[in-house]
């Protein structure tokens, strides 16, 4: 019963070929499936971006959003701003990238240009499990040592520093993949010119990898910006502009959110929903702007996989 | 390369041999120390490599070190906690913290941190598989990368705003499901009637599920594309129809990334925080016991962000660290694994 196709691209035609029927059944009917599940993966991602963008535009094209705080603003106010949580956010996420990228970079060399032994190979897995770890944990971490052991006081520093955990794998496993893309020649012509290891790294290998690693620290950016939880354990939120990241309750974006979304009870009054859905918007605004340019910069990379 | 001088001293030429690790010495017939001058004088340059060898040890051994103070540190607030703790850590349901004595036990945290990651896991996996598959086999090339992006782009979706959107939009939407399923299956126990409206863990499971997918996707995506090209032509030279050949060549080489992008997702289904928070009703110290997914709950990470605020007290704060703990405990565990796999299967 069965023949074959032979003009025909594999599969191409499958009607006119005498292939047995419940083959083709399976075949059409998990492609079918296949497409399906795809389709079905895009329903909430549509539906989410939908939902967000139609809520949340009336307030933050307002320009007082992106200028005032939430200084004395209730749930019966309508106006008011972002501007608090846009600058804390900006505060904690700077510095969470300042610790963050220098640490990350120079894992990344050591597992790529070191040689590997067993404490690469502790190192390389430590990182995945780094990866690994929930928010919450990285946050209670940050608490337990500085807050019980140190006696600190809830700051936005510190939550730039359980952000560095969150950070520091996603560049470390960015700066690694394109370090391993950088041809080997280089290396060498560079040693042949007598240059040092280090120099050699840090003038040759970095340079040529640079706009994948600013791609991989972008990426990690737009994964921290959005993190909730330690804020919850680490930081009060506060209503006010706060600029010093190392005293008192400081607003970030999804502080703003999770303040609001505490304010919706009163179910008379809907400017606590708006400005909920206003601050989603801007942080998927925002981390959306540096995803498309995190691409755009790897797209204009030097070496390429 | 020129010599900008960033070290400090001055360069002091040394004519003899420049060695260093992957160097092999003067070339004949090459002015060595023109060389040596212009790059960079060998005691400077082993100082240089040196101090930057120490650093990037440095870096790597600071990333084993953070994971072990995490565990360290989590283990000492922890243990005084759970030594005062008058009932049974693991299989008590009270939570009462805030009065001395202590009593806390972490049993229906547990069931339900566990039941809707490993549901949300169960759910994404074929959906996850069928994504990657269609990437990589049946969508054009054309087709396949803003696919691909779109996908991604359900991962840079901050988790608050799933939480947000999950409880406020989707589960109103779900009521009628919800109780379909509970009229119809209502018998068995995990889809028993609850007084519960929307914050169920069922929508908890949902949005996990959605949270999870990009992750596994990726994952699977990525050993999908590494089918042998020879597997694939000969499964195609067999006569195989497209399913035939993805079943004989592209699941089995991809089973193990399969396998360890699943653990990576449940691994984050179970750490998930704010997005859980959100959606789950907590219920009152001392609620009835159901195994039903239309019952709310909280997480270990649920409990502790809802408390977070009211952390003062040492003892206190050690309970909710000891929650924290196990959590920690449970994704090293799965994340563990899951590169140990992956780890293995990369080696061929």
């Amino acid at each position: 019963m069965s023949s074959v196709a032979t003009d025909n691209p594999p599969t191409a035609d499958l009607l006119r070929t005498g292939i047995r029927r419940t083959r083709k059944f399976a075949n059409y009917g998990t492609g079918g499936g296949i497409v399906l599940a795809f389709l079905l993966a895009l329903v909430p991602l549509v539906w989410l971006l939908y939902t967000v963008i139609k809520r949340g535009y009336a307030v933050i094209v307002k320009s007082q959003w992106w200028t005032h705080s939430q200084r004395s603003i209730t749930f019966r106010d309508s106006s008011g701003g972002a501007y608090h949580a846009m600058l804390g956010t900006a505060e904690q996420v700077l510095m969470c990238t300042v610790i963050s990228v220098p640490i990350a970079v120079m894992v990344g060399i050591y597992l790529v240009e070191y040689v590997r032994g067993p404490i690469a190979k502790a190192t390389s897995f430590m990182v995945d499990i780094l990866s690994g770890i929930p928010s919450i944990v990285a946050a209670l971490f940050v608490y337990a040592v500085f807050i019980t052991t140190l006696g600190g006081h809830r700051q936005g520093f510190y939550i730039a520093l359980a952000l560095v955990m969150l950070m520091v794998p996603t560049v470390v496993r960015a700066t690694e993949e394109m370090l391993r893309l950088v041809p080997n020649e280089l290396r060498e012509a560079s040693y042949a010119l007598g240059v040092p290891k280090w120099r050699t790294v840090m003038r040759v290998v970095v340079p040529t990898a640079f706009s994948g690693i600013v791609t991989g620290i972008m990426l990690g950016i737009s994964r921290v910006a959005g993190e909730t939880a330690p804020l919850l354990v680490l930081v009060g939120y506060s209503p006010n502009i706060n600029n010093n990241l190392f005293s008192g309750p400081q607003g970030s974006l999804p502080g703003m959110m999770y303040d609001q979304v505490g304010q919706l009870g009163n179910v008379r009054y809907h400017y606590a929903t708006d400005r909920m859905w206003g601050t989603a918007l801007t942080l998927i605004f925002i981390i959306l702007v540096l995803n498309v340019v995190a691409r755009l910069i790897g797209r204009s990379s030097k070496v390429r996989s | 390369m020129t010599d900008r001088n960033d070290d400090d001293g001055p360069p002091a030429p040394v004519p003899d041999v420049v060695s260093g690790p992957g160097m092999s010495g003067p070339v004949g017939g090459v002015d060595t120390a023109a060389i040596a001058g212009a790059a960079m004088p060998s005691r400077n340059a082993r100082r240089g490599d040196r101090i930057f060898a120490g650093l990037a040890t440095g870096s790597g051994i600071f990333v084993i070190a953070l994971v072990a103070l995490v565990a360290a540190f989590l283990l000492q607030k922890a243990i005084p906690a759970i030594a005062h703790d008058k009932v049974n850590f693991l299989t008590s349901r009270t939570w009462e913290v805030d009065s001395k004595p202590l009593k806390f036990g972490i049993a229906d945290l547990l069931w339900v941190t566990v039941i809707s990651s490993v549901l949300a896991m169960i759910i994404a996996l074929p959906v996850s598989v069928g994504i990657a598959l269609f990437i990589t086999q049946y969508a054009p090339r054309r087709l396949a990368r803003p696919v691909a992006s779109a996908i991604d782009l359900l991962a840079a979706i901050p988790s608050i705003v799933y939480g947000v959107w999950g409880i406020y939009v989707l589960a109103p939407q779900l009521s009628q499901l919800r109780d379909g399923f509970v009229t119809a299956l209502g018998w068995f126990p995990l889809f028993g009637k609850t007084a519960v409206d929307d914050g169920t863990i069922f929508i908890g499971t949902i949005v996990l599920t959605i949270m999870i997918l990009p992750i596994m996707t990726a994952l699977n995506r990525e050993v999908f594309e590494r089918t042998p090209t020879d597997h694939i032509e000969g499964a195609w030279a067999l006569g195989a129809t497209r399913w035939e050949m993805i079943r004989m060549t592209v699941l089995p080489h991809g089973r193990a990334g399969v396998i360890s992008g699943s653990m990576l997702g449940l691994g984050r289904a179970l750490g998930e925080t704010i997005a859980v928070t959100l959606i789950l009703s907590t219920l009152g110290n001392g609620s009835k016991w159901s195994w039903s997914i239309f019952n709310g709950g909280e997480t270990f990470a649920s409990r502790i962000a809802n408390n977070a605020a009211e952390f003062n007290e040492p003892s206190k704060t050690g309970a909710f660290i000891a929650a924290g703990l196990v959590l920690f405990l449970l994704t090293f565990a799965v994340n563990a694994v899951a590169r140990i796999v992956i780890n293995r299967s990369r080696r061929y």
